[in-house]
């Protein structure tokens, strides 16, 4: 049919064509200019401060000196790595937590969906700080956890995998991770239990229909329709936890410095603004990098 | 193909294109607007380094608003002012015998913390909202250097004559011009005998080496305090050390860190775990202990032989700041030392007002007494104030002290 298209209707078409190519700019402009203020200009000027060189005395001036991106990686690089690792540990427990509590929510709650989804967000009407705080006693020296740890012996597995060093639980690796695993818990809730709830249960039946067992079940259907949740729950996890420096200042020793608190550190105790400003490039580009990495194993395209 | 199919999608198709291209053309065009603002940020930081000569800057001073409006706006750290039924009572009657309104704001949590918060509004010559506030020693030293304080009209400060010896002529002010003190103290050893086993601590040889002690160890992150009581302890003084011996202390502590000694450096927090027992024993501040003995007697509190470090946070009056006459006023008023009695029967640090124990020997005699509160002059011959540090020092010592902190 046809490579005859009516002239007439050409030419109606071209003033919504027009339309077309205006509406959505206007619409994406408030959008743009919050990116620009907010994230663009920010960004150049933390490129331009992390190449200046001075001090507070004398004001600082662009210099181009790349040698602080050096100083920062040969310096900083166990602290860099250790938040990576942390992040890391502290995003694979939420997943693991949070996938049968999103699970139980969306497909087993019934009356009390909303407010066991509540429940999940509730901690958040309280403060960060304060939340991580609450941390400190309830690791306590001779509180009931520490106790248990001790009493069933997996302080001595946690000592064995270097998580703790003696036999406290507190100021720790494993008090980090564990502060870093629960502040974080609900952003990796929230986006999967959005993915497993709009998941259409005949598939099961159909699955079953076909002689899959339960592992099965799991691993060939439901996980990878939950796929985007997974993908954008770690994402939401991981970034804000490798840069989170609460947590380890509060739960941590001084053998669990993360890289957050270094750049709290320079910035405003040693007034080192270029160093500061060059760790953070560091942590962003290392964070855009893996990031990319994992969202093109994960397979975007579908993901949205 | 896709004209065979439907050629009436065409030209939506078309539509998609050029939305794409025109996308692109705002990218390109926004990516001018990045680029211009990078050459915006490359150009505007610091000042010509010639500014500075070395010596202090002249500080900005703004009209004084005194005169019509009756308020002052004072920045202070927390739980540093006398409370009875929500309401500060010195405050209360400030106002009421001078007619001027007290804005008082429990902002000031850390010296770096609030001067980062400050500074970009003292560097561009603006005002930053406060008349005065309270600094510790060393930042009122740097603030002077860069001319962000303004110096006191002692006309409107009469009391100030009641400013005790020990602390009239300090290395960074000089003759008092900028500064005087609102509180002092001193840091000390702090310990928990319930998870000390029993001991005492009395030496940072101790708090650093004994092994009974180990993992249960918080420093200060305030570096004057920790490091200096470490070079006390070297029999270095602290009015000349140098770089070789602040490195060689610097040194002392990172083999404890390294060690697994010390589990962490703190702030203000140090005092929960310390009454908890969860830290045995730590570098403390006099008022703190005070504070927290009134619940736990048991906790134990040593000013080491050798010496310890004295600190006071000090009133200034930042450059630009628009009630400067009330502000003098108010600190006249807590120099006459039966107001400052009043405070400290709160506080429990050690005053600097002349007077303030007599004063406070009427109300309660058994808190005139504490050594810790009004050091008799054999206690107040150990201590020692950091000296004045130049900005390359004042950087380099940091970035060590920091390096340990955060390593």
């Amino acid at each position: 049919m046809a490579l005859v298209v009516p002239v007439g209707r050409a030419s109606r078409k071209r003033p919504a064509r027009k339309r077309g190519t205006f509406t959505p700019l206007l619409l994406l402009a408030p959008a743009m200019l919050w990116l620009t203020i907010f994230f663009v200009i920010p960004t150049f000027s933390l490129a331009s401060q992390s190449l200046q060189t001075g001090d507070i005395d004398n004001g600082f001036t662009l210099t181009w000196h790349f040698q602080t991106y050096a100083d920062a990686l040969s310096r900083y690089w166990p602290q860099f790595l250790r938040s990576l690792v942390f992040a890391g540990s502290a995003t694979l427990i939420t997943l693991l937590v949070g996938y049968p509590l999103a699970w139980f929510i969306a497909h087993r709650s019934g009356p009390f969906k909303t407010m066991l989804l509540v429940l999940v967000i509730a901690p958040f009407f309280t403060n960060f700080l304060i939340r991580t705080l609450a941390w400190i006693t309830i690791l306590t020296d001779n509180g009931p956890v520490t106790g248990f740890f001790r009493a069933t012996g997996l302080i001595n597995v946690l000592r064995w995998l270097g998580l703790v060093g003696n036999d406290t639980l507190l100021y720790s690796p494993f008090a980090v991770i564990a502060g870093l695993a629960y502040n974080f818990l609900p952003f990796m809730v929230l986006p999967l239990y959005t993915s497993l709830e709009r998941m259409d249960m005949r598939l099961l039946d159909a699955a079953g229909d076909l002689y899959a067992n339960g592992w099965q079940t799991f691993w060939k259907v439901i996980w990878p329709l939950s796929l985007p949740g997974v993908v954008s729950g770690t994402l939401l996890t991981f970034i804000p936890a490798a840069g989170d420096f609460i947590n380890s200042k509060l739960l941590g020793n001084t053998q669990t410095t993360m890289i957050g608190q270094v750049i709290d550190a320079q910035f405003l105790r040693v007034l080192d603004y270029p160093m500061a400003a060059a760790l953070s490039f560091i942590l962003m580009a290392t964070i855009i990098v893996m990031v990319g990495l994992y969202v093109r194993a994960a397979g975007t395209e579908e993901l949205v | 193909m896709a004209e065979d199919r439907d050629p009436m999608i065409d030209p939506m198709r078309a539509s998609f294109a050029r939305a794409a291209l025109s996308r692109r053309t705002a990218l390109t065009g926004l990516a001018a607007v990045g680029a211009a603002g990078f050459l915006a940020a490359c150009g505007s930081p610091g000042k010509a380094p010639t500014s500075s000569a070395g010596a202090s800057k002249t500080p900005l001073s703004a009209p004084d608003l005194s005169d019509t409006e009756k308020v002052v706006n004072w920045s202070n750290w927390q739980a540093y002012m006398d409370v009875a039924g929500g309401k500060h009572p010195t405050l209360d009657a400030f106002a009421k015998a001078t007619g001027i309104k007290v804005k008082y704001n429990e902002d000031y949590n850390d010296n770096d913390e609030f001067f980062a918060k400050v500074r970009p509004l003292l560097e561009s010559g603006k005002d930053t909202g406060r008349d005065v506030w309270c600094s510790t020693d060393w930042m009122v030293a740097r603030l002077i250097r860069l001319g962000y304080v303004q110096p006191l009209d002692k006309a409107n400060i009469p009391n100030a004559t009641n400013l005790a010896d020990s602390l009239t002529n300090v290395e960074f002010d000089p003759g008092r011009s900028f500064s005087l003190p609102w509180q002092s103290g001193f840091a000390g050893i702090g310990f928990n005998p319930k998870s000390t086993g029993g001991k005492t601590v009395t030496t940072m040889d101790q708090l650093l080496h004994d092994p009974a002690l180990k993992g249960k160890v918080t420093l200060l992150t305030e570096m004057r305090d920790s490091v200096g009581l470490v070079l006390i302890e070297q029999g270095v003084s602290l009015a000349t050390v140098t770089a070789d011996q602040f490195a060689a202390a610097i040194q002392v502590i990172a083999d404890a860190k390294n060690a697994g000694q010390i589990k962490g450096f703190t702030g203000n927090d140090y005092t929960k775990p310390l009454a908890s027992g969860d830290t045995a024993a730590c570098v403390a501040w006099t008022g703190d202990v005070v504070q927290l003995r009134l619940d736990n007697p048991s906790l134990g509190f040593t000013l080491p032989d050798k010496g310890f470090t004295l600190w006071s946070d000090n009133f200034v009056i930042p450059a630009m700041a628009q009630h400067k006459k009330n502000a003098e006023k108010l600190i006249n008023y807590y120099y006459d030392p039966a107001v400052m009695a009043q405070v400290e029967a709160y506080v429990n640090y050690v005053a600097p007002v002349k007077g303030t124990k007599e004063a406070l020997t009427k109300s309660d005699p058994t808190m005139a007494n504490n050594d810790l509160i009004f050091p008799s002059d054999a206690t107040l011959a150990r201590a020692q104030v950091f000296r004045g540090l130049t900005a390359e020092e004042e950087t380099s010592f940091t970035r060590q002290f920091q390096a340990l902190v955060t390593g």
